[in-house]
């Protein structure tokens, strides 16, 4: 109990008309910890991560960040308190190249009032410039500025998903909400996908993660939380996680033991 | 209070047929996710209809209505054949753009084949108007009301109780659900814009002989009908009927009581109020189609 | 950089044109065009750019029309049984920038219902704005004068009285006053599009749920975005006020919406050189079809194919359309990418 709690999940409950995808879920993430989110499809990790960053309404619960409840506030607004989310479904802006996409994901560091736009005052010069240079280190700490210049639906399909927490880094998150990075990667790149982890924590960025790769997830997690059927059955460090027996039961077993195997 | 309960009478009598064009919108808008910018052309298709078959040929008064509902429905069928096929899976933006250009292209060929000249259509209902207590209908006014709750209530009854209806609802619900289950969405939608623009046609027969018949009477026709699917909720068809009286209502007061002029500004100060007060509509679902 | 210099023979070649086109008619259609083509640049801020659809946009125009007329005519108006409302005539630069302030207005105000909810409202509330307007027109004679139309409207002149004084009436300095505040609109977008503000509502088009989690505030920028866009648009309907003359209710006309988008897609929307390659196909057009004396009926119905032709086979427009073809040097930093600092972080 080092680290303070920066996000509190507070009997977090999501329901879709009789569907219920969450239930009384309860949860904390520490300042600079890396927390994952594991369980079987349909266990309501997306339901919660849509939640904190205001995409859906909660039925019941607290979501509290930095002392601040988020419930009821757009996604925007919670961007701009440094949560920032990445989407399950590769999610880019497609038309644009990948320096422009990062270049949109600074929305929140630009200073520009449209007044001083439309009359192309020197300090919206000046400001773009800062942006741009911002962008670049961005793009060099993600490691894919070689191709910067080159539109986002050209792009394979691995460094798409680097492009996408790139856009995320942009927004310069506290708090880093990252949903099944590494699904569809391979191995190599999987494995220099948590050296980037690495890398973004280095920052003193927090990292709420949803994946199902459990070589990565036992790899990086300081803490896992386990889900089933909208509901929390284990909280612990992935040592204990992995010795679990209900994790096992519900989840983990087969393939857990498929990827050490 | 006499000259309320005519307008009443009145907006009652309107509301019917606004009601039938509101139902056409919006099931295309639900189930295609086309914003249809034809169905006033539609509308002023069937009044044309109307006149053709009355006037110009002499048919029957009641054969040439449902000659004109079927008219419209085939050329419904067409528009979406010929261009609203190929854009499945556009984006709504892309299929509106389209239907903005058949819309011109439609109006103006209207206006060369009929001119801009006014027609009017001449009833074979008598003259003389029904007068109960303080209020006056004249007899082709309450035939119109009259079509229009039978082809509303028609309207229910396919969609709640045919295979046709069901296999739309399905579609209005999860496109894909619907076609994993074996739903042909091409004949859906095919059905869905024949059947909106049959009852925009429809509403244009009916209204011909009460109004007179010009080529840009679409046009009021088209925003009156967004203003009703506004104002029930997009893709809603309680609220589309429902939407369609309230205007009616609110055309009729405002043209009594504050300026005739203004009557067609009805439909926007009701679409403004709506969006600031209760932007789903009166009625939509929970889970908002549009 | 050669882009700029192809923008600067560009303008120097339409300042040129007064000098050895001697046919005045051609000229007064450039100054339409021109008009034509400002509204359709502030249509693509909205449409090209955001994504949205503005099927009133005429009505901003027209407000502008009527706001600068009346501006520089003065008017006086019952309000109340007992009040009275009048105003004295203004300058007409004055007028001009009260009819973009004012139309810049309406547009914050359609703005701000319409994307309260999202999908096909804003083109539905645009499009009954507009009739509304008319009707507004049409009926309010004892100010509009409704049918009788507003007419000796005044020229604009600008410059010290009775020091130095540059009258815009007539063709050739009208030309001129349509050639400059094409310029400031173009310029004036071109920075929105360039900027922050510009790339969130690039984003909304884009990928609106990825816009939001980066901390773009959807309302704000769509707002904004139609503000800006409306103001134009007004900018456009007071220079043809001033330039005609003479303002009725038909400057409301729902084909001239037509005609910005048409012109819009045309030319490539969400492109800077798009409204004005589509605004000169489709300004000089119409003079083509005259010279085959067709029925006005006949123009807009070819209208209406093209523009379901072009969305079937052109959807980008012309200028996507010839930039694939140009070899990919030419086109790089166009519309300003990543280029010169970002090549050059490259190289260090």
């Amino acid at each position: 109990m080092t680290a303070p709690t920066v996000l509190s999940i507070e009997g977090l409950s999501i329901r879709f008309g009789g569907l219920t995808a969450v239930e009384d879920l309860t949860f904390q993430v520490r300042e600079g910890e890396v927390l994952t989110l594991i369980g079987p499809n349909g266990a309501g990790k997306t339901s919660a991560f849509n939640a904190i960053t205001g995409y859906i309404q909660p039925s019941a619960g607290d979501i509290v960040y930095r002392g601040e409840c988020l419930v009821g506030m757009k996604p925007n607004q919670i961007a701009a308190r440094g949560v920032v989310r990445t989407f399950q479904k590769t999610s880019v802006f497609s038309g644009l190249t990948m320096f422009e996409n990062v270049l949109t994901g600074l929305h929140l560091r630009g200073k520009q009032h449209p007044l001083a736009i439309m009359l192309g005052l020197p300090s919206v010069r000046r400001d773009e410039e800062r942006l741009r240079a911002e962008a670049w280190e961005i793009l060099k700490l993600v490691g894919i500025e070689a191709r910067a210049g080159e539109q986002a639906s050209a792009l394979p399909y691995g460094e798409l998903r680097l492009l996408e927490v790139a856009v995320a880094l942009a927004a310069k998150p506290t708090l880093l909400l990252l949903d099944e990075p590494v699904s569809g990667m391979n191995p190599t790149e999987t494995a220099d996908f948590m050296t980037l982890i690495g890398r973004i924590r280095a920052l003193g960025i927090t990292i709420l993660l949803v994946e199902h790769d459990m070589k990565m997830v036992m790899g990086i997690s300081d803490r896992i939380v386990c889900l089933n059927q909208g509901r929390i059955i284990a909280d612990a460090p992935p040592a204990e996680i992995q010795k679990d027996p209900e994790v096992i039961r519900a989840y983990l077993g087969e393939r857990y033991v498929r990827a050490r195997g | 209070m006499d000259q309320l309960l005519q307008h009443a009478a009145n907006a009652m009598i309107i509301g019917g047929t606004y009601a039938l064009l509101g139902i056409g919108l919006t099931l295309i808008f639900g189930i295609m996710k086309v914003v249809n910018f034809t169905h006033g052309e539609l509308y002023s298709f069937g009044a044309y209809m109307m006149y053709a078959w009355v006037m110009l040929i002499g048919a029957d008064f009641m054969v040439s209505l449902v000659l004109a509902v079927v008219l419209g429905i085939a050329l419904g069928a067409l528009v979406e054949f010929v261009l609203l096929r190929r854009l499945r899976g556009a984006d709504i933006d892309t299929t509106m753009l389209v239907m903005i250009g058949a819309w011109i292209a439609m109006q103006n060929t209207e206006q060369l084949a009929w001119s801009g000249v006014a027609k009017s259509i001449v009833s074979p209902f008598p003259a003389d108007p029904l007068v109960l207590g303080p209020v006056s209908i004249s007899w082709t006014r309450l035939f119109v009301f009259v079509v229009a709750l039978v082809l509303i209530a028609a309207t229910y009854a396919l969609i709640q109780r045919t295979k046709l209806g069901k296999a739309m609802r399905a579609t209005f619900q999860d496109r894909q659900a619907a076609a994993l289950m074996g739903v042909q969405i091409n004949s859906i939608h095919t059905a869905t814009f024949a059947l909106g623009s049959g009852l925009a046609a429809a509403a244009g027969a009916l209204l011909g002989p009460v109004f007179v018949v010009y080529p840009t009477i679409g046009d009021s026709a088209s925003l009156k009908a967004f203003a009703i699917v506004i104002l029930g909720g997009l893709g809603s068809i309680p609220g589309a009927t429902i939407g369609g009286f309230i205007l009616a209502f609110a055309e009729e007061l405002g043209a009594g009581y504050v300026s005739s002029g203004y009557r067609d500004a009805m439909g926007f100060l009701l679409i403004i109020l709506i969006l600031i007060f209760k932007p789903t509509g009166l009625f939509a679902q929970k889970e908002r189609i549009g | 950089m050669t882009n700029r210099i192809l923008s600067l023979a560009w303008v120097a070649f339409l300042i040129s044109i007064p000098f050895w086109m001697e046919d005045l008619y051609y000229l007064h259609v450039l100054i339409v065009t021109g008009i034509f083509i400002i509204a359709a640049m502030s249509l693509n801020l909205l449409l090209g750019y955001t994504g949205q659809l503005s099927l009133g946009h005429v009505a901003f125009f027209g407000i502008g029309a009527y706001v600068s007329s009346l501006v520089s005519l003065g008017f006086e108006i019952h309000v109340l049984p007992n009040t009275t409302v009048s105003l004295d005539p203004k300058p007409v630069w004055f007028a001009m920038l009260v009819a973009v302030i004012f139309s810049g207005l309406c547009g914050w105000f359609i703005g701000r219902v319409s994307f309260k909810v999202r999908g096909a409202y804003f083109v539905i509330v645009t499009v009954s704005f507009a009739e509304v307007v008319r009707l507004v027109s049409l009926n309010w004679m004892e100010l509009t004068q409704g049918p009788m139309a507003l007419n000796n409207i005044p020229y604009l002149t600008l410059g010290i009285p009775e020091v130095f004084e540059v009258e815009f009436i007539g063709k050739v300095p009208c030309y001129y006053l349509v050639l400059a505040v094409a310029v400031f609109t173009y310029v004036v977008i071109r920075r929105l599009v360039q900027s922050r503000a510009g790339r969130a509502m690039i984003a909304l088009r884009e990928n609106e749920p990825l816009a939001s989690s980066v901390g773009v505030d959807v309302t704000r920028v769509l707002v904004l975005a139609t503000i800006v866009s409306a103001g134009l648009a007004g900018l456009a309907g007071a220079l043809y006020a001033h330039y005609v003359r003479i303002v009725d209710p038909d400057v409301f006309l729902f084909i001239y919406t037509v005609t910005m988008v048409i012109m819009v897609i045309t030319g490539g929307k969400g492109t800077l050189a798009g409204p004005i390659v589509g605004g000169l196909v489709f300004g000089i057009f119409p003079e083509v079809l005259r010279g085959f004396q067709v029925q006005p009926e006949i123009q807009w119905i070819t209208y209406g194919v093209l523009m379901i032709l072009i969305v079937y086979f052109l959807p980008a427009g012309i200028v996507p359309a010839i930039r694939s073809l140009l070899p990919r040097r030419l086109v790089e930093g166009g519309d300003g990418s990543v280029e010169p600092n970002a090549t050059a972080e490259a190289r260090s």
